[in-house]
């Protein structure tokens, strides 16, 4: 078509202007189409990939739970997606450098395993684990445009922060080397190991049904607590036909929605990873830390933020509202059993001040947070999470537990 | 003479022509001096960035300390150990902006430019189809996308070796790779950065369609970019926000873990070609049908 081919008015020319209109209009259609493609697409293709539930032979729930124990999975590497949701207030940036903040004060290395892994304690976050035998594991924690790793190759264990260029770096006996492996958190092997500890007459424990996860064919363990007044729906387990590695753990709260914890290998291979990957040297230039106590390293590892549901909090999360702040945790007392036990203790202080003593704004800030509660027991404040809740009352006794609002007060009152 | 030997020695001489277009598009470009300027800009960012660190570790000190570490762009704190970090530096700084600015200049001009000078009939008047020139249009924009960002990589791989040790270097992930292989992969991500730059190219094209005036074309392919970035940053838009196609560049970063998370790369490769398809053809839909009145 010449430039000015459409200058013809005419009475033939009008009417193959409307003609060629509607065929202008007409090219719109392609991309309209390859959007409506696309959209179709990024729909249908995941439903359509779910291939449905693999057939398995039945397994009882006890049978299962001896093969998790069994499981002896020796050379592996993959991909952990865990997603965290206590429900805690939004603080944006302010906890992660509440955090970090706490783990620079330690020993002033932000490649220190402590203050790393505490970052799992919410949202979403990407692992890669790697193992080859005893002696070789390595943790990965994915950042953006950086990493986090914790490397472990013999007596060696190496933290490597590649944003900051910081080494972590600790020796131990190479015998820790099995113990340290079962206490690496926020695997969905670690965690479900925590919650099988929970196990007892308090828990029903059933298989239901099958589930595909990272291309595998896997039972599906349900864990539910028979006890009224906790606040654990359910915990679901994914364990892997074949091998019986738990591929990936769903904590779903009692007041549904979303799940509280949600890991699970997006991608798993069983074969062995190569040599290099447990190889590390200090970058030149890098700092490095080293940390003398043998055992030290160990210590992190438990430190972790693993859900140890029997005691009913997270030793992660040294309670930053949950307790009261930089008290000891002398005189703990665990009330009840399963899964409403509820631990006590004193801090001995007059508890949280409120707002109108304390003055100042972080009082106010405090209140903001929890809900006045009263009872035979006095008044207090409870701190509420989607899983984890807290009474703290006005004489200073702090009762924690994954319990309703209304146990905790219950627990108070028989106190 | 045969009918197929007709229709060949037809072909050849379009096909022929086709080249020479894109010849003569891509010599128009490259030789204007707003993209000598625009380049030269591109390749001054790593030569401030080397010499800036360059200068802040010279009394031994690392990048960063004293502010907690973590400021300033991906792999910043590297550099002193390696020049050759300096590449990723450099890209994970100008990827942001600084390209897509430069791409949206050079897109947005493609056809607004030649309408507002007037030079877009006589374009068209030769027999060479709309279709066609608006390809060639896209295939410069594109080249121009690898140039800009080969430019920077090399000039930050200059200023690396000049300035900075060479030599093996440790991934991300903490395991060591050879400096062969380094410099293969910062190849690979210097390729892979074009490539993310193709979804705004296809962008800017298409607004570059709608108007006749070059300027308008250029700003609003900017403002757009701008606008993008910020939305980007704002967390209670997360559902949406991967889709936007600037969502996953800074995933070129996870070529440099050991072994490669190819995840978000293949996400960001999918986003790009989305937008290029959907905004090529709108452009395709726009610039055929339009009317040339300049």
């Amino acid at each position: 078509m010449a430039p000015y081919e459409s200058d013809d008015s005419t009475t033939a020319g009008e009417a193959d202007d409307l003609r060629a209109g509607r065929r202008k209009a007409a090219r719109y259609v392609v991309p309209v189409a390859v959007v409506g493609v696309a959209a179709a697409t990024i729909g249908l293709v995941p439903a359509l990939a779910d291939s449905g539930d693999p057939n398995l032979p039945k397994i009882s729930a006890q049978q299962l739970i001896d093969k998790i124990a069994k499981s002896d999975v020796q050379q592996m590497s993959g991909t952990v997606k865990i997603t965290t949701d206590l429900g805690l207030p939004n603080l944006g940036g302010l906890e992660s450098s509440l955090t970090s903040g706490a783990g620079k004060s330690g020993d002033g290395s932000s490649a220190d395993p402590t203050s790393k892994l505490t970052e799992l304690a919410t949202g979403t976050h990407t692992l890669r684990v790697a193992a080859d035998g005893q002696d070789r594991q390595k943790l990965s924690l994915l950042e953006n445009a950086a990493e986090y790793s914790i490397i472990h190759n013999g007596k060696d264990v190496w933290g490597y922060d590649s944003q900051s260029n910081e080494v972590y770096h600790s020796t131990g006996p190479a015998g820790a080397a099995k113990q340290r492996k079962e206490d690496v958190p926020a695997t969905p092997q670690g965690l479900t190991k925590d919650a099988l500890k929970s196990v007892d007459d308090t828990t029903s424990v059933t298989v239901e049904g099958t589930a595909q996860v990272a291309g595998r064919d896997a039972y599906r363990l349900v864990i539910k607590p028979k006890q009224s007044g906790s606040t654990v729906g359910q915990i679901t387990v994914a364990v892997d036909s074949k091998t019986g590695l738990p591929l990936k753990f769903t904590l779903t709260p009692a007041s549904g929605g979303a799940a509280v914890i949600d890991a699970g290998f997006t991608q798993v291979s069983f074969a062995a990873p190569s040599a290099s990957t447990f190889h590390f040297t200090p970058p030149k230039g890098a700092k490095v830390t080293e940390d003398k106590q043998g055992d030290h390293a160990k210590g992190h590892f438990e430190g972790g933020p693993k859900a140890d549901h029997k005691a009913g909090k997270f030793p992660g999360r040294p309670g930053k509202s949950d307790e009261g702040p930089g008290k000891g945790l002398d005189g703990l007392n665990v009330l009840g059993k399963g899964w409403s036990s509820i631990a006590t203790f004193d801090t001995g202080g007059k508890g949280i001040p409120s707002g109108s003593k304390a003055g100042g704004q972080f009082g106010g800030f405090l209140d903001s947070l929890g809900d006045k509660v009263s009872g035979k027991f006095g008044s207090g404040t409870v701190f509420k999470t989607r899983l984890i809740n807290a009474l703290i009352t006005d004489k200073g006794k702090v009762y924690v537990g994954a319990v309703t609002k209304d146990a905790l007060v219950k627990a108070a009152n028989a106190g | 003479m045969s009918q197929a030997e007709a229709a060949g020695s037809l072909r050849a001489p379009r096909l022929l022509w086709t080249f020479g277009l894109l010849r003569s598009e891509l010599l128009t470009t490259f030789r204007r001096w707003r993209t000598i300027a625009l380049l030269a800009v591109l390749a001054g960012v790593p030569i401030l960035v080397g010499i800036a660190v360059k200068i802040e570790t010279s009394g031994g000190s690392s990048v960063g300390e004293g502010r907690g570490g973590g400021g300033g762009p991906a792999f910043i704190s590297q550099i002193t150990n390696n020049g050759l970090f300096l590449v990723f530096t450099a890209l994970a700084a100008t990827l942001p902006f600084f390209l897509p600015m430069a791409i949206g200049v050079i897109a947005g001009d493609a056809i607004a430019g030649e309408a507002n000078s007037g030079t877009l009939r006589y374009l068209l008047v030769a027999p060479a189809g709309r279709t066609r020139l608006l390809l060639t249009k896209y295939a410069t924009v594109m080249a121009f996308c690898l140039v800009a960002t080969l430019v920077v990589a090399v000039s930050a791989l200059t200023v690396g070796a000049i300035l900075f040790p060479l030599g093996e270097l440790t991934t991300i992930s903490g395991t060591q790779i050879s400096f062969t292989e380094g410099l293969g992969r910062a190849l690979l991500i210097a390729l892979i950065v074009a490539v993310s730059l193709i979804g705004v190219a296809a962008l800017g094209l298409f607004v570059s369609t709608l108007t006749s005036s070059g300027i308008a074309a250029m700003a609003t392919t900017v403002g757009l970019l701008i606008t993008i970035q910020i939305l980007d940053q704002i967390p209670q838009l997360h559902a949406i926000q991967p889709y936007f196609f600037s969502h996953y560049w800074l995933s070129f970063a996870d070529l440099m873990r050991d072994p490669v998370y190819w995840d978000d790369l293949v996400k960001n490769l999918e986003i790009q070609a989305l937008y290029a398809a959907v905004f090529g053809s709108a452009a395709w839909a726009r610039f055929t049908a339009k009317d040339i009145t300049a």
